[in-house]
């Protein structure tokens, strides 16, 4: 941890903490969230660099997930 | 202190409970105890915070009363101190879901199925249910006091409640002392405090901007090396029996101090 800029420390946890509060959901739970989601995915998928996060946008406090399809599926659906 | 059950109180706000049970509990586990620190401020969790643990919490205090969960799901394991451990308030529920036979039974398992040896509960601010369920399963308070006005006379009517609730052993924590300012006479000392409670000091804390670096990145000051985070560690020690001498604070070594002293004044 950086000495003499903890403020920007503190304003990240902050921020993360309070989206986490706006959506009444604890940051533990959108952990076990984002294991589940991403195992799902990964049976459909070989789903690498993937991200569920929770973010704040404007009054919403919205669930992100960030799933980049690297590979096209192996059966059906349409191919890039 | 023989209680190893623990409520860190004060009756006014923003006195330093949560920074209070974040560091002594730290330090008991770094002196070799396994300890829980539990938050009771239902709707306004903030020990999780202050000891940088806030991303890991799942269930809470709440979800244990309820049977929603088993107190080792709830239960979050400080991976920087061995044997520390938080137990959250929740966040999303109100002081009515606490009830204190309820938590009287949680907290009693903690030590005789859990094998804790000391439980730090941190109180709400106030002296309504909240402080009540708070110390119903204490055997020993902590009553954090600022050396100012008001903070002194909510902690005489807290001490007065917690006698009343069978509370027996009760120390004082007097924390943000300013020793410059006690020197020169403008605040109470931590014997104009005892004079005036009656009740004995087991930790004087003095005020340090090192506290505000510390829980800006949720690190409990114990683990650093800040000249309360010291206070706060021989504190701890007192508790388990230790006699650790207090530490002259007056660390004044300009010019009129050093005149000042030559000359027999404080």
């Amino acid at each position: 941890m950086k000495r003499g800029r903890s403020k920007e420390t503190l304003k990240d946890r902050l921020e993360l903490v309070l989206a986490y509060d706006r959506a009444q959901i604890p940051p533990g739970k959108v952990d076990a969230l984002r294991n589940d989601l991403l195992e799902v995915v990964r049976r459909y998928f070989p789903a690498g660099n993937s991200s569920v996060e929770i973010e704040q946008r404007g009054d919403m406090v919205v669930l992100m997930a960030n799933i980049p399809l690297d590979e096209p599926p192996a059966t059906g659906g349409r191919t890039r | 202190m023989n209680a190893k059950v623990i409520v860190v109180t004060s009756g006014k706000g923003g006195v330093g409970k949560t920074t209070t049970t974040a560091n002594i509990g730290a330090a008991l586990a770094k002196l070799g105890e396994k300890v829980a620190v539990i938050d009771v401020d239902v709707g306004l969790r903030n020990l999780d915070v202050v000891m940088g643990l806030e991303s890991r919490v799942v269930f809470d205090l709440v979800d244990v009363l309820e049977g929603k969960c088993r107190m080792s799901q709830a239960l979050i394991r400080d991976k920087r101190v061995e044997n520390l451990y938080l137990l959250p308030a929740s966040q999303t529920r109100d002081k009515d879901a606490l009830d204190p036979e309820v938590f009287r039974g949680v907290v009693r398992d903690l030590v005789e199925q859990e094998g804790f040896t000391r439980i730090l509960i941190d109180s709400p601010a106030g002296i309504e249910s909240g402080f009540r369920t708070a110390a119903a399963p204490a055997e020993g308070a902590l009553v954090v006091v600022n050396p100012e006005v008001s903070s002194v006379r909510d902690a005489d009517r807290i001490i007065g409640l917690l006698e009343a609730q069978q509370v027996n052993e009760i120390r004082l924590v007097i924390n943000r002392l300013r020793p410059k300012m006690v020197a020169s006479g403008n605040m109470l000392s931590e014997a104009d405090i005892l004079d005036i409670l009656g009740v004995k000091p087991i930790g004087i804390i003095p005020e340090d901007e090192g506290i505000i670096v510390s829980t800006n990145v949720g690190e409990p000051a114990v683990l650093g090396k800040t000249k309360a985070g010291e206070a706060f560690m021989a504190t701890a020690r007192r508790l388990k029996g230790e006699d650790v001498p207090y530490p002259k604070f007056e660390e004044d070594r300009g010019f009129l101090a050093a005149l000042r002293r030559l000359f027999g004044g404080a």
